[in-house]
């Protein structure tokens, strides 16, 4: 591309960002009570149209660099996964030595010299993200199952051990085990009817359940209170002696018990290591199911269904099993959830929730399990470091989503084609390149 | 009965609006099999730049009503269309050909993006629009309850019906339709044939948004109120209509977009209005239960 030719389209990309600009970012609305009233700012409009002027010639620059650097005539394609780049070598290497090193990392982590309070709290929230990511992966990235609505098991699991705890008085440790009896009842509820369907309509169902999950919550106070949510859940106990500073008769403290000085950070590292933990056996649970005929019939099933079933495998139970499984660790991790808040509410169980668990899993490279350990880290850390920018921080997260996909639709550690099909040929969903 | 037959008008109003929503994923979605989860968002735009351009309009000094009204019909399709091109351009044209929840990732990160874009720029605080079209026809008296077909209400059904026919028209019977139906069968077959593929996805993309536009002034204007926050729940019920009358058909996105108002008019009606989105999804699991193709969807054929 010529210099002249590059121009002319950075000016096009900038004529578009301005008509684009001109009702949104061009007038600014001003409630006056009565009509709305309405005031020009034109000037934003044209800081559109040169932001985008210089990063259109910017990207257009770097493409033609990328391709003389290439040697390759042809325009650059996004998507080219037999390319074995860096990332990808780094992916199918990265189960095999990147787990064991992430793992010695996130065991050391409360013992380093920089981990305050902040720093483990942080850790934990990232820990329930790497959870959910690998319990969702068990649907999505094994069994090829398309779930929008997540999260709904994960609040099935939260409310579960609240509801638990307030009326019945049960522990978390009690509570945990039906927590995640009860998502994966709800999972098998919810499967029977449509995993007989096409994908596209499980992810509709699934959306449409995550909805009605967070309804329900909302309108049936007498139960839940609505969107006041439940306060006052029972914090998590050291098997049986309370984080406390001063414990009630008969009970011993956590301090007292090991003759430490009571510190808050006590219960705070507690909780990394029970997130931790929970996180591990879900991994480990992956891991070895994998290697079982059921976990093979998954990966199969992803791959052809109609082979599936000539081979003998019922999809439908396979499925269900997958989904259930999936969603007993959700619930798993939503009863962590509640106890660590000590507070749940609807509010925690929106649909952006199972959006970034799904983005988690599919940034990661679907099946990839350190994969999503860093997609988790870098999608949870980023909106936590830009808190300054509150107002852009989402506006960020989405357009990286959109760019990381662009870049690598395959995932960030893909360690495997995604489709074994022939490029040539169209996929049934996806269709071929023209 | 008069209670009755006012829920119905109200159900087809809405319905109405549903159903222009729905064509653009039902199209979307036939034509590169993918769930365009930025349309919700689209509508909300296209609603948004109606009621920036009221505003400017009110403030040059356009206040004849049908004037206004066509005015503010046209720009809002036009720019809402370029949104839509936009959106294509950037986040799904790339990933074409690459597996099939790559796109999918990109729609939800730019319906993310959209959202609050939206926000940042209009702010968070719902933009009230001043009632334009008034009055209605009283069509039966009753003791009790009378029953009132508004004139806003047959604006909406009538510009509803003329674009839906006139959009049918487009696609059995324009080049443009054809190419759309040629690339829906078979994308390559298509190609080698001489239909420009990605000029047909663009367009296809841009009706889609004209018509979601169109949805967006029609609800703004019935409402009274516009935030940055309604195009998840619009879309996600566009998308249940689609999915229940059949996805990949057009005269099933109508259907499925009449009866998800209709359920919801009556239920909000006659049970609850708390669990009147539950009602629309609980009928589409059981329709699926029991038609997995959607009412209208033709049966796939599996291809080893």
């Amino acid at each position: 591309m010529t210099f002249a030719q590059r121009l002319r389209d950075a000016g096009l990309a900038a004529l578009v960002a301005a008509v684009l600009a001109l009702p949104l970012l061009g007038f600014e609305t001003i409630d006056t009570g009565g009509p709305l009233g309405i005031r020009a700012r034109f000037h934003w409009i044209a800081y559109a149209a040169v932001s985008v002027f210089i990063g259109r010639l910017a990207l257009l620059a770097f493409f033609d660099w990328w391709r003389l650097r290439q040697g390759r005539p042809e325009p650059l394609q996004s998507n080219a996964p037999a390319r074995k780049d860096i990332l990808t070598r780094i992916g199918s290497q990265a189960d095999k030595y990147l787990m064991p090193a992430l793992i010695a990392f996130a065991i050391a982590l409360p013992m380093m010299p920089f981990a305050d309070r902040t720093v483990v709290d942080l850790a934990t929230v990232v820990l329930i993200y790497v959870m959910l990511g690998w319990g969702l992966n068990i649907v999505v990235g094994l069994a090829g199952l398309l779930d929008l609505g997540y999260v709904a098991f994960y609040a099935v699991g939260a409310y579960t051990y609240a509801l638990l705890s307030l009326n019945f008085g049960f522990g978390f440790w009690e509570a945990l085990p039906l927590a995640g009896l009860f998502a994966a009842t709800f999972g098998i509820i919810l499967g029977f009817p449509v995993l007989r369907l096409r994908g596209d309509y499980l992810a509709i169902v699934t959306l449409g359940f995550g909805e009605i999950i967070r309804v329900v919550l909302l309108n049936w106070t007498d139960v839940t209170r609505g969107s006041n949510g439940i306060t006052g859940i029972q914090r998590p106990s050291f098997f049986g002696f309370p984080f406390t500073s001063s414990p009630e008769d008969g009970q011993t403290a956590f301090h007292e018990l090991f003759g430490l000085e009571y510190s808050s950070i006590h219960r705070i590292i507690f909780l990394y290591y029970v997130i931790l933990v929970l996180a591990l056996i879900t991994n480990l649970f992956t891991m070895r199911i994998r290697k079982l005929p059921i976990g093979r019939a998954w990966e199969a099933l992803r791959e052809d269904e109609i082979a599936c079933k000539a081979l003998g495998i019922n999809p439908t139970n396979t499925k269900l099993t997958a989904f259930a499984i999936g969603a007993m660790f959700g619930g798993f991790a939503g009863s962590f959830f509640a106890t660590r808040q000590g507070f749940i509410s609807p509010e925690s169980f929106s649909f952006i929730e199972s959006a970034v668990i799904l983005a988690i899993v599919v940034l990661g490279g679907m099946g990839s399990q350190a994969g999503i350990v860093l997609a988790a880290a870098f999608l949870t850390l980023l909106p936590e470091l830009a808190r300054e920018f509150s107002l852009f921080r989402m506006l960020a997260f989405g357009a990286a989503m959109v760019l990381i996909m662009i870049w690598r639709p395959q995932g960030l550690l893909a360690h495997r084609e995604p489709t074994l099909r022939l490029s040539t040929q169209p996929s049934s969903s996806g269709g071929g390149k023209p | 009965m008069e209670y009755f037959l006012q829920q119905l008008i109200n159900g087809v109003t809405l319905g109405a609006v549903y159903a222009l929503i729905a064509i653009g994923y039902t199209m979307v979605y036939g034509i590169i099999g993918m769930i365009n989860f930025a349309h919700g968002e689209i509508y909300m735009i296209g609603a948004f730049i109606a009621v920036i351009s009221f505003a400017v309009l009110g403030v040059v000094g356009i206040t004849w009503v049908p004037l206004a009204l066509l005015i503010v019909l046209i720009v809002s399709m036009l720019l809402t269309g370029l949104y839509g091109w936009t959106v294509e351009r950037i986040a799904y044209r790339p990933l074409r050909g690459s597996f099939r929840l790559a796109p999918l990732i990109s729609a939800i990160g730019m319906s993310i993006f959209l959202q609050n874009y939206v926000q940042i720029a209009q702010g968070a605080r719902i933009k009230p629009l001043q009632p334009m079209v008034r009055g209605g026809i009283e069509l039966m008296k009753g003791e009790t309850f009378t029953v009132t077909l508004s004139y806003l209400q047959i604006i909406i059904i009538v510009v509803t019906v003329l674009l839906m026919a006139g959009f049918s028209w487009l696609i059995a019977a324009t080049p443009l339709g054809r190419a759309q139906r040629a690339c829906e069968q078979d994308r390559i077959m298509a190609a080698l044939l001489g239909v420009n593929t990605d000029r047909t996805i663009s367009l296809t993309f841009v009706l889609g948004a004209m018509l979601a536009a169109v949805a967006g002034l029609m609800t703004t204007l019935y409402y009274g109120v516009v935030d940055f926050y309604i195009g998840f729940l619009a879309g996600l019920k566009a998308f249940t209509a689609a999915v229940l009358g059949g996805i990949g058909s057009l005269p099933g996105a109508m259907l499925g977009g009449m009866l998800i108002g209709l359920i919801e008019a009556f239920w909000a009606a006659y049970f609850s209005s708390e669990y009147k989105d539950v009602a629309a999804f609980s009928i589409l699991v059981i329709v699926l239960i029991f038609r997995p193709t959607g009412l209208l969807g033709r049966p796939e054929v599996e291809k080893v």
